[in-house]
């Protein structure tokens, strides 16, 4: 078997997604670049992933997270950015996980709902009343009754 | 801080709960950059050897395929050093690194079957649904002590 050397050992590679009606991407890079001290970042459609040492990363995010905080999500990722076994300029079409993290994207908006709930100390029952679907027996009596 | 299970190990959300409210996600990508972040003579690009069918045979049976297997060979000692977990359930996708549907059940198996605290959730669909979902797992991170960060 081939002999494996691995790049980037002991650093961390984290993923920031935005989603806010106040800032983009790239305004989000450019905050992260003024703040960076040595830390990688890479720029994306969806925000950042930034690569560097456990505590160089979470300086950096904390900061970043700061400008939006209800508008910005954080997420560990396992790959160094560029790496050839998932870089789509190596593969083609979309990036594997890519299609996993557009799904959840479409739910943050909710999500950003919650933590401003959150952050402006409302009091909310953890439970949700869950609405249950129409009984097939009383549908078919409703049918039968012919009620207008 | 208590090292808290996520599931689906890939999610975005449920990564950045947990680690807003001040506790540590166990998902994929920590299995697997400690795989890929290990030199050795090993099988470049996905760093998978016949070893890995072997590990998983500590949680799944010869019998179970080997793709099971080397997932749980990921996935295995991950759960085994989770103090906590979040469970969404009918989470509506499945690809990637959570493709495969035996290992999910697999997962979600041993996860209930550990006796550590667990939240079952479901992804909200309306603002209501999201400040409850906040609200829960805000309420259960809570719970399992520790400091809890600012929201």
């Amino acid at each position: 078997m081939a002999e494996y050397e691995p790049q980037y050992v002991g650093t961390v590679t984290k993923y920031v997604f935005i989603d806010s009606p106040l800032m983009t991407p790239k305004d989000l890079a450019i905050h992260a670049y003024e703040v960076s001290e040595g830390v990688m970042i890479k720029e994306t459609c969806f925000g950042l992933q930034v690569t560097g040492t456990p505590d160089e990363v979470e300086r950096l995010i904390a900061e970043v997270r700061a400008l939006d905080p209800t508008h910005i999500f954080v997420k560990d990722r396992g790959f160094p950015p560029g790496d050839e076994r998932r870089c789509r300029a190596n593969l083609g079409g979309a990036r594997p996980g890519y299609l996993g993290h557009e799904f959840e994207m479409r739910r943050v908006r909710y999500i950003t709902k919650g933590l401003e709930a959150a952050a402006g100390g409302a009091v909310v029952p953890a439970g949700t009343a869950k609405r249950t679907p129409l009984d097939a027996r009383k549908l078919k009596e409703m049918m039968e009754a012919e009620e207008p | 801080m208590v090292k808290v299970f996520i599931y689906p190990a890939t999610s975005l959300i449920l990564s950045d709960m947990v680690a807003r409210f001040g506790h540590e996600p166990i998902g994929s990508a920590l299995g697997i950059r400690e795989r890929i972040q290990t030199p050795g003579f090993e099988s470049p690009p996905l760093q998978i050897t016949p070893e890995e069918p072997k590990k998983g045979l500590k949680w799944a049976a010869v019998e179970v395929p080997s793709g099971v297997r080397g997932r749980m060979a990921i996935y295995g000692p991950l759960i085994e050093e989770a103090e906590a977990a979040i469970i969404i359930r009918e989470a509506d996708y499945a690809f990637g690194c959570m493709g495969c549907a035996r290992t999910n059940e697999l997962i979600q198996f041993q996860l209930r079957q550990s006796g550590i605290p667990l939240l079952d959730l479901e992804y909200p669909s309306s603002d209501e649904d999201g400040v409850a979902f906040v609200a829960a797992i805000r309420e259960f991170l809570a719970g399992l002590g520790g400091e809890e960060g600012a929201a």
